[in-house]
């Protein structure tokens, strides 16, 4: 087991013995490549985990396994108590639980702004066209877009483009979000107005695996930071203890890179 | 705003005017000059008058004309009717290549063959195999027409083209839009049919119409089976007037009824942004 599992005291107790998501023992190979090497993590309902680590460790491979867009070569994921990774499972019904925000947005092109928000809810939700519509136009409203809605994607900023691509998955009510990379694209000045939002999203309650190289988000939102090396948790703890105070060499020659000399 | 362009940039803006009309001046020149020189080769050949006489005959040309356009206007018809069964037919060849699971592994095959067979074969093959082939098997519900023959080989082998258009422009489209849809729950066709599909048909309309243009020209080809269009009734004009101005006149008529396609193509191609490297450099806006 990975050393140093957070215990977390405010938790209440039943919620500490069931994690909403539970990946356990998880491998993951490109031919040759383990990119995920007996990796596990909980993570707690109302939680924001963040993943850092250099490119090449594994964050964006395993939020892809997690949301089943890749098969894992060996391990369980475990969603609200269930094991997603069973292949008998209906992985479409899976992911349409879980929300996820690509580094780049992956909006669709050739739909509206509100087209790209409906389109689950219509097809997969099977939600009433005038309802979708609605509740599209709300979730909307909450990251500050509802004046873009019949926008083509390609008329917003990256950071409105991001935006847009959270409400989307926002609006399918996922039980966890996981963000990989989200602000990676985007210029400097953009950055904020969606780490910004992701911070509010964190007061509703809302259950995030975040992949970043944002350290000042990490230290403000985050519940529990995981510095992911060779594929493992290689060091998890509170932003304070792991991102001012890692016990781990790696980890401290991984944040001297970043913030630099 | 009150921006007047500063006495510098006045002087570039002359020069580059001065530039433009000199262009435009050595444009015509040279185009003058290159038609004389064609027109005069052509005019002071040894067998002008002979060539003049037998090739272009205002008079048969007048006379042969109704016939020939009555002949267009069946190519005209072939040419809608086939390029709408070719759309439906390529689209289904290239979605049954695209589908997984091992249920499907018969469909697939079998439209990998038939791509792999009709665009191997030569079309007037085809014409001749099933105008010929298939009235032969005498099995009820073939029609016997030749246009109908031809239109049925016209659809055979230009599907099989289109099919691989279709599969380019699928296989053009990113596979994180697949990931994203899939990500919301999208399932594999749902996926396909409302993210996939609609980008790769944008993707590929310019060299769709570019097979339309060649379809409207093949579509000659259907005389060879008899059907009396354009080719085939300047053919037997041609015999009535010992002369060949008819066929002179069916190839005006299929120019003039492709030209239009083509401006067609690349005013849509220009609108999606494909302007291409070759034009901005020619155009010297973007980079001297």
């Amino acid at each position: 087991m990975s050393p140093g599992r957070l215990k977390d005291p405010s938790l209440p107790l039943p919620a500490r013995q069931t994690p909403l998501l539970s990946v356990q023992g998880v491998r993951k190979a490109f031919g040759d490549h383990v990119v995920l090497d007996d990796l596990s993590l909980d993570v707690y309902a109302h939680k924001v985990v963040v993943l850092i680590g250099a490119s090449g460790s594994g964050k964006s491979t395993l939020l892809r396994c997690i949301d089943l867009l890749e098969d894992v070569d060996d391990g369980v994921i475990e969603l609200e108590g269930q094991d997603i990774t069973d292949p008998r499972l209906d992985a479409n019904a899976v992911r349409a639980r879980i929300g996820m925000v690509f580094q780049a947005y992956n909006l669709f092109p050739h739909l509206r702004v509100i087209d790209n928000v409906t389109l689950a809810p219509r097809l997969v939700h099977r939600t009433p066209p005038e309802q979708a519509r609605a509740e599209a136009l709300a979730v909307l409203e909450r990251v500050g877009l509802a004046g873009k809605a019949q926008a083509f994607p390609d008329e917003l900023s990256g950071g409105q483009q991001q935006r847009v691509a959270i409400a989307r998955a926002l609006v399918g009510k996922p039980v966890v979000m996981l963000l990989d990379e989200v602000t990676s694209a985007l210029d400097p000045e953009l950055v904020g107005e969606v780490l910004s939002l992701l911070a509010e999203l964190k007061q509703t309650g809302l259950t995030m695996v975040v992949a970043t190289h944002e350290m000042g988000f990490a230290r403000e939102v985050a519940d529990e930071v995981c510095f992911l090396h060779e594929g493992r948790v290689h060091e998890r703890g509170t932003p304070a203890q792991v991102l001012e105070n890692p016990r781990e060499d790696r980890t401290r020659e991984f944040l001297r890179r970043i913030t630099g000399p | 705003m009150s921006w007047v362009p500063s006495e510098r940039q006045q002087e570039r803006d002359a020069y580059r005017r001065s530039r433009a009309q000199r262009s435009t001046a050595v444009a015509f020149a040279s185009t003058i000059a290159l038609v004389a020189v064609a027109v005069l080769a052509l005019v002071s050949s040894p067998g002008w008058p002979r060539v003049k006489a037998s090739f272009f005959d205002w008079q048969v040309a007048q006379e042969a004309f109704p016939a020939i356009l009555q002949g267009l206007w069946l190519n005209i018809r072939v040419m809608a009717v086939s390029a709408v069964l070719i759309v439906i037919v390529a689209l289904a060849l290239a979605l049954a290549r695209t589908l997984r699971g091992p249920v499907f592994f018969p469909v697939r095959a079998l439209a990998t063959g038939y791509v792999d067979v009709f665009r191997g074969l030569p079309l007037i093959l085809v014409l001749l195999l099933v105008g010929f082939g298939l009235p032969g098997l005498r099995l009820q519900g073939i029609p016997t027409s030749a246009v109908a023959l031809g239109t049925l080989a016209l659809v055979l082998t230009y599907s099989a083209y289109v099919a691989e258009v279709f599969r380019a422009g699928i296989e053009s489209v990113h596979p994180s839009q697949v990931a994203a849809a899939r990500s919301l729950g999208l399932t594999r066709a749902q996926a396909m049919r409302h993210v996939v599909l609609p980008q790769a048909v944008r993707r590929v309309i310019p060299p769709l119409l570019n097979d339309l243009v060649a379809l409207s020209k093949d579509s000659g080809l259907i005389s060879i089976l008899g059907a009396i269009d354009a080719v085939r009734a300047a053919q037997i004009e041609t015999a009535r007037y010992a002369n060949f101005t008819p066929y002179v006149v069916a190839g005006v008529l299929f120019v003039a009824l492709t030209i239009p396609l083509t401006r067609f193509t690349d005013v849509l191609a220009r609108r999606s942004g494909w302007v291409g490297a070759q034009s901005a450099l020619a155009g010297g806006g973007a980079l001297r």
